[in-house]
């Protein structure tokens, strides 16, 4: 099947917006109406549900932060009652207190349809074994995916993360064609199969991983193409807007955010006005069709850029571009703005050392220190001393020209850096400021 | 002459330059029964590469290879010296006035007399010239 609903997925771009304008004005009023935080806040702003005229006309709108949920925890900004709710989650909470995020049957629905699209327009159906390897519980990662990809008819194998020798006998013997998980945590899964004697490229069915919770780079998923013989698709999502949502298509030309869910934005993070069109700055989303939880101009916190035109896959939904970072997780070392995505990227063109990566900072005296801890692969290992110093040197040189500031390089033992199965932390920041 | 049983099969060893590395990797060749007959090690910046003699390199190999060491196998030779003053001067202006450089060499003086390890740019012109001044080459097969 190539659309699952090609009467939304391939409607006319005009027609797209116009659905949005629609449904955008409807959820004001509700909210107006009925929330007391938006209505608030829309007083604040001095706006009112009648200044939104047409669709551009969100701009008018207050922001949603992360910190508006923590605020209002458990559910102080639920605009369902309890009675109407069929599960709750809860993020994992890895840059704060959790936030809470319910659910109406509706916005189970509207969640799953998301998935079906989505793993629709990466080839897989009926037929498909996809094993989801991510979280099942409070995070949404395992659940959403498995009901995405149940509704599509796919079989499911629900292995959770953990017991990675399992998950690879598992993968071989149920003939698993797609799995979904952590870009990190595929990699670890080849190097442990490596270790039992099999190969994922050969050994197994498998020919599609749909990756993400945490950022990734270009370099990476060719590695991981080329390494594992799977195509690897992006996919997006975070729990305030449902959880895992969006995904490539088999064009892998950036998400397809499915118009009459979701409304995004470009915005300069300092300023909060829109950038021009195709440029980079702070992905801002309103879910158009949310009971339980809805959002409005809520700032994720991720950095990317925006391509309007028409896929060559024949969707009209406008795709959203490869995460490049976190406003939160950029480090500031001595005055410039570092993204561990930048560090990942670098790192890739050297051959030498691994893909797993940890950046140290200090402070030494008034000065900020980055070291990068790298392992140096089996192949490139010297018995000459000098040898593995102008590797050092070559890594450093290359991060110098990516980040524009000094990193000392560290070359550790492979293996010896730490693995994550769910989300992973590349950055130890010792600075005590 | 076959100079094949003269060159020898030294496993080198990347390590991290920290405490108890040397111990990790000396307490898996114990536990393989794998016997060290002479080491050194070199130091760079936050790492260093161990450089041993055992008795049986393959074994060696596997058994650090498994647990997670970036090992290599590196040919040396290795050659009887004087053991009295001067007895390393003849084999180093030897090596030098033939244009062989020598890249690292350790050394230990047993029951048997002296021994220098080399490691050389040119290893088979280093056996040649070698045997040719006199001086006695250890055969790979004292060592395993």
């Amino acid at each position: 099947m190539r659309c699952w609903d090609p009467r939304i997925e391939e409607l006319p771009t005009a027609e797209l917006k116009q659905m949005q304008y629609k449904l955008l004005k409807s959820l004001v009023y509700r909210l107006f109406s009925f929330s007391p935080f938006y209505h608030d806040r829309m007083k604040e702003q001095n706006v009112h549900p009648d200044d939104i005229r047409e669709l551009s006309d969100v701009r008018k709108l207050p922001f949603m932060f992360k910190r508006d949920l923590r605020d209002s925890y458990p559910d102080k900004i639920f605009t369902a009652t309890q009675e109407d709710l069929v599960r709750y989650h809860v993020s994992s909470g890895t840059t704060g207190k959790p936030t809470v995020v319910g659910y109406t049957q509706n916005d189970l629905n509207s969640w799953t349809t998301s998935l079906a699209r989505a793993l629709t327009s990466i080839g897989l159906g009926r037929g498909d074994v996809i094993q989801v390897s991510y979280g099942y519980g409070l995070f949404t990662g395992g659940l959403g995916l498995h009901y995405g990809a149940e509704r599509i008819g796919a079989t499911v194998l629900p292995t959770s993360v953990g017991n990675t020798e399992r998950q690879i006998e598992l993968m071989q013997d149920l003939g698993s064609t797609a799995i979904a998980c952590t870009p990190s945590y595929l990699l670890h899964m080849g190097e442990v199969a490596e270790k039992m004697g099999l190969s994922i490229k050969k050994d197994t069915r498998l020919r599609a991983g749909i990756l993400g919770a945490e950022p990734w780079t270009e370099r990476m998923r060719k590695r991981i193409e080329e390494w594992l013989g799977i195509k690897a698709f992006d996919i997006y999502g975070t729990s305030e807007l449902s959880g895992p949502m969006f995904t490539e298509c088999s064009e892998q030309l950036g998400f397809h955010v499915w118009s009459d869910l979701a409304l995004t934005e470009i915005i300069d993070p300092k300023t909060g006005e829109r950038v021009a069109p195709g440029e980079k700055g702070e992905l801002t989303v309103t879910i158009l069709q949310k009971e339980a939880l809805p959002m409005i101009r809520y700032r994720i916190g991720d950095i990317t850029s925006i391509d309007e035109d028409i896929c060559p896959c024949g969707r009209t939904h406008p795709r959203v571009q490869r995460i490049q970072g976190r406003v939160d997780d950029m480090l500031i070392i001595r005055g410039i703005n570092v993204f561990p995505s930048q560090v990942e990227y670098a790192l890739m063109a050297i051959p030498e050392v691994g893909q797993h990566f940890q950046i140290v900072v200090d402070r030494k005296g008034a000065l900020d220190d980055m070291l990068v801890r790298v392992e140096l692969t089996k192949e490139s290992f010297s018995d000459k001393i000098t040898d593995l110093m102008i590797i050092r040197d070559r890594i450093e040189h290359k991060l110098r020209n990516a980040l524009n500031v000094n990193a000392n390089v560290e070359l550790v033992e492979p293996g010896s850096l730490p693995r994550y199965e769910g989300k992973s932390k590349k950055v130890l920041d010792r600075r005590s400021l | 002459m076959d100079v094949k049983k003269f060159v020898i099969k030294q496993i080198s060893v990347f390590s991290e330059n920290r405490p108890g590395r040397l111990a990790a990797i000396a307490h898996a060749l114990g536990e393989e029964n794998v016997n060290i007959l002479a080491f050194s090690i070199a130091e760079a910046n936050g790492f260093g590469v161990v450089r041993a003699l055992v008795d049986q390199p393959e074994k060696a190999y596997k058994k650090l290879s498994s647990i997670g060491f970036n090992v290599a196998f590196t040919d040396v030779i290795a050659v009887h010296m004087q053991d009295r003053p001067g007895g390393l001067y003849e084999i180093a202006k030897m090596l030098g006035d033939a244009n062989i450089n020598i890249e690292y060499s350790y050394a230990y003086s047993g029951k048997e007399g002296a021994v220098l390890i080399l490691r050389v740019d040119q290893v088979v012109d280093a056996i040649e010239k070698i045997s040719k001044s006199g001086a006695t080459l250890i055969e790979s097969s004292v060592f395993h």
